[in-house]
């Protein structure tokens, strides 16, 4: 191996520590190197690779439609969408399109998807900052959704429910019954969350001016989602490339200008309110039609490199498969939104306080398999 | 923009390049030494605007190494893609497009980690998952027997 | 009328007679401080072991949740247990750590927060000393266990705790001001600093009632400030687990990390305790001028029965706050003290002077 070139050196009188790989703050094994000077943030430097499992080189030797369960533990929170992204991609590929019965279910899916990710957002956002009450409303929510896909998808978390051409199984009876029960419930329970915790003096305080970033540096920097929208930069996927069947409802793409880290959390909270309008939009008219297309045994893909983004509940997460005609792919790179996020973490909380850089790294929302792949 | 045009118009810029109308994308491959100045005329052109790097990934050929940029311009909402090849295995180098969007930062850290593609004028290439002492495993050639089972 | 079915210093007064009857005055003295260390002791670890538990149940109420229920009825002896376990786990050495100061720091933290409980009056008589100057006393050694804390986060040889007792010094080292001004407007009302004093200043009127709006503006500082001096969220800077592990006591396990979690319990409680007395009479009955057949009434409840009550009151009040507001930054909780608290305390203690001056209180 040729020599490695070495990390920057603290300067002098810099006080150094290591936040992870195991602290509260950083929801998993992500380990910053912070240097202080007192209070103050001079330098970060994040050490990632500790949940390194090297999907796409896993994805190199097996078959396409196993691809799906890999990507289920990339962004754990919005397993759905990976799985729709590779779904999409390889449908892509052979030419085929999907019923329509499976485009709304999918789209529901993801929305309820994102409203769950967003729930424990809120949930560890608050802990983060030291309202620990937070933490239990969110989870206390977020089980619902889970119920919901426990019935219909079997997993809770991990769901595996697309497949390449269409759905696993067709929905469960209850489905339209249980997802309309809770956005009636959640319609009622998303005030809540914004009386605990919105208003609440603290909270803006930490949280404005914090970690700003401008419209420019998000668009330099690649940022997306939430993140991206905050500062203005609109790149709602779903909105600007539909896919599915977002090209027929209607939404608002929440934007903000200013970019601070109060913002990052307030387009989260609408984009729960703007998720529930996309699903009772959908939720009384899926159509019939068959859950799955009729797909040969052994999928494979035309030669050629494919490339699909999908609006994750943190961003944007690009699909870029190239096949050499086998089984196999020959390569898969995932643009995952959490990597691209982590990169200008030092930008953002340079100068900032140590409970700052806690607030902005929570904001930011970072799932840290997704990072390591 | 169409992408008939847009396929015009990077050939206009990159006249030494290879543009490619592909399925989705336009394509445009092109040697090393090219990249950096072709990347540069195509972010500040004002009809290809490309603001916002997407993706960096390094490939592996079997005999070449390359990398392949998605550029995307956040005002025609319109993508490129950008291809370039090295045959050089042993000590792979190409440009740092890390100066234009910094974003390709983290990318470019990611595919020398992987890959080994050093990146030339990068600020700060170190290894990114994986310590200095494994290989690079996204090659063809990359032999594990302790961890990966062969089939 | 007098107040005399739970004078508890008649019974005092006859152990100390009958002690010093039967040995020398040194030795009687030597045996009544025992027999009240003795008493505080089991007094402390009681309390301290309901105040866990109470809190863990408030939280969970807060919460949404049950809160600790399978050791015995609704869990009450599930703190017995925790402390149990907590005897029996490994006291883990430190490298390189300041041995002396590591293990001397939860005994300063400990001792400070006990010391401060021998001043507090439970009832008439039952107080074990009273101070002609008991708030300055208790004011004073309720600050000593700062010494502890950064002993502690010193010692440890840590990062973090290094921050954490920073952070804990800069905190408490403010707040004490407001802690002690908050009082002092209190004693310009009472006009004495013994408290067995100020509580019978109390018998027609608490002063939270008396001082009109001062006191009530008091109260308010006292609970912000008394609520950061015992570390307790939001103001859990010192401690702030997500951002400093577990701050000043990251290092400690076992025994010395459980005399910090009791020490943080009991300060509460003295500081509710300290509000209790000043504020809402310590043990004195609620009283109404003229209705003698309800003050009756009243004072037929014991009165470490109003004493207890009123300080888990507050106590109470102080959870509240914790498990409801996020935490503080470090320098909106320095500028909170020194731009906000102190100049309105100056203030409502000039205020209260004037009251008091004019005659305008009862």
């Amino acid at each position: 191996m040729e020599e490695e070139v070495k990390a920057p050196v603290p300067e002098q009188e810099e006080y150094v520590i290591n936040m992870g790989p195991q602290h509260p703050s950083t929801h998993g094994v992500l380990r910053l190197v912070v240097s202080l000077r007192g209070e103050i943030v001079r330098n970060v430097e994040p050490h990632i690779g500790y949940i390194h499992r090297g999907i796409e080189k896993m994805c190199e030797s097996i078959a396409y439609p196993q691809i799906i369960h890999l990507t289920d533990r990339m962004d754990y929170l919005s397993a759905h969408i990976n799985n729709e992204a590779v779904c999409l991609t390889v449908e892509k590929a052979l030419g085929i399109e999907v019923s329509d019965r499976v485009k709304v279910i999918r789209t529901i899916l993801s929305e309820l998807t994102r409203i769950q990710s967003h729930q424990l957002f809120w949930a560890t956002f608050g802990m983060d900052l030291g309202g620990l009450t937070c933490f239990f409303y969110g989870l206390r929510d977020r089980e619902m959704v889970l119920d919901i896909f426990e019935e219909t998808c079997g997993g809770r978390m991990i769901v595996s429910y697309n497949c390449p051409g269409g759905l696993m199984n067709d929905i469960h009876p209850n489905f339209q019954k249980r997802t309309k029960e809770f956005i009636k419930y959640f319609r009622e329970t998303l005030p809540e969350y914004d009386r605990l915790l919105t208003g609440n003096v603290i909270f803006q305080e930490r949280l404005k001016n914090i970690g700003t970033v401008t419209r420019e540096q998000a668009i330099a920097w690649g940022l997306t989602g939430p993140v991206g929208r905050a500062s203005g930069f609109s790149c709602d996927v779903r909105k600007h490339n539909p896919y599915s069947a977002y090209d027929r409802v209607t939404f608002n793409e929440i934007l903000y200008n200013e970019g601070d880290s109060f913002h990052r959390y307030k387009v989260r909270m609408d984009e729960m309110w703007e998720s529930m309008n996309i699903i009772e939009q959908l939720i009384d008219n899926i159509p019939e039609g068959s859950y799955a297309e009729k797909m040969k045994p052994v999928i494979k893909l035309p030669e050629g490199e494919y490339f699909q983004s999908v609006e994750t509940a943190r961003g944007e997460l690009g699909v870029y498969i190239v096949s050499d005609g086998n089984k196999n792919p020959y390569r898969v790179k995932f643009r995952s939104p959490n990597f691209v996020h982590l990169a200008p973490l030092n930008l953002m909380s340079k100068g900032a306080k140590i409970a700052d850089l806690v607030a902005i790294n929570g904001s930011l929302d970072l799932i840290i398999p997704d990072i390591d792949r | 923009m169409e992408n008939s045009q847009l396929a015009a118009l990077a050939a206009t810029i990159a006249p030494d390049a290879q543009v490619v109308q592909g399925k989705q994308f336009v394509e445009i491959t092109l040697s090393p030494s090219d990249l950096f100045a072709v990347a540069e005329k195509l972010k500040s052109n004002s009809e290809t605007a490309l603001d916002m790097l997407v993706s960096v990934t390094g490939m592996d050929y079997g005999t070449e190494l390359g990398t392949v940029y998605h550029l995307r311009s956040t005002i025609h909402k319109h993508m490129i893609v950008l291809k370039t090849r090295v045959t050089d295995r042993e000590n792979p180098e190409i440009d740092s497009l890390c100066a234009l969007w910094p974003a390709a930062d983290f990318h470019e850290r990611e595919a020398y980690d992987l890959l080994g593609i050093r990146f030339r004028n990068h600020p700060d290439l170190r290894r990114l998952f994986l310590d200095s002492t494994w290989g690079y495993p996204l090659r063809k050639d990359y032999k594990d027997d302790v961890n990966i089972l062969a089939r | 009328m007098e107040f005399s079915i739970y004078d508890f210093s008649s019974f005092t007064a006859w152990i100390d007679s009958s002690l010093r009857a039967s040995m020398s005055p040194g030795w009687a003295v030597a045996v009544e401080m025992i027999l009240i260390g003795i008493a505080i002791l089991i007094f402390y670890a009681i309390v301290g072991l309901f105040l866990v538990y109470a809190e863990r149940k408030v939280c969970a109420l807060m919460q949404n949740r049950l809160g600790p229920n399978r050791v015995g009825p609704g869990g009450v002896f599930q703190t017995i247990a925790d402390l149990v376990k907590l005897l029996f786990v490994e006291l883990v050495p430190i490298k390189n750590a300041d041995r002396v100061l590591f293990n001397l720091a939860p005994f300063i933290v400990i001792v400070a927060s006990f010391m401060a409980i021998g001043a507090i009056p439970f009832a008439k008589g039952l107080q074990a000393i009273d101070l002609n100057i008991g708030v300055f006393y208790l004011m004073a050694i309720s600050s000593m266990g700062v010494i502890g804390v950064l002993l502690a986060g010193w010692a440890s040889n840590n990062k973090y705790s290094l921050i954490g007792a920073m952070r804990s010094g800069a905190q408490i080292v403010s707040y004490e001001l407001s802690v002690g001004l908050a009082l002092v407007t209190m004693v310009v009302l009472a006009g004495t600093m013994q408290l067995s004093e100020i509580i019978e200043g109390q018998r027609w009127g608490w002063f939270i009632f008396k001082g009109h709006i001062p006191a009530v503006i008091a109260f308010v500082i006292y609970i912000i400030a008394g609520t950061a001096e015992t570390n307790r969220g939001p103001f859990d800077l010192a401690e702030a687990e997500s951002e400093l592990t577990a701050g000043y006591h990251t290092e400690y396990s076992g025994i010395k990390f459980a005399f910090f979690f009791l020490a943080e319990y009991m300060n509460m409680f003295i500081v509710a305790a300290i509000a209790a007395t000043v504020f809402f009479g310590g043990w004195m009955p609620f009283h109404v001028y003229g209705w003698d057949g309800f003050n009756a009434v009243m004072d037929f409840i014991p009165p470490f029965v109003w004493f207890l009550a009123k300080t888990f009151g507050v106590v109470f009040l102080m959870m509240w706050l914790k498990w409801t507001f996020p935490r503080l930054r470090i320098d909106q909780l320095l500028t909170l003290e020194w731009k906000y608290l102190l100049p309105i305390n100056i203030f409502n203690l000039l205020l209260m002077a004037f009251l008091v001056l004019t005659g305008l209180h009862w």
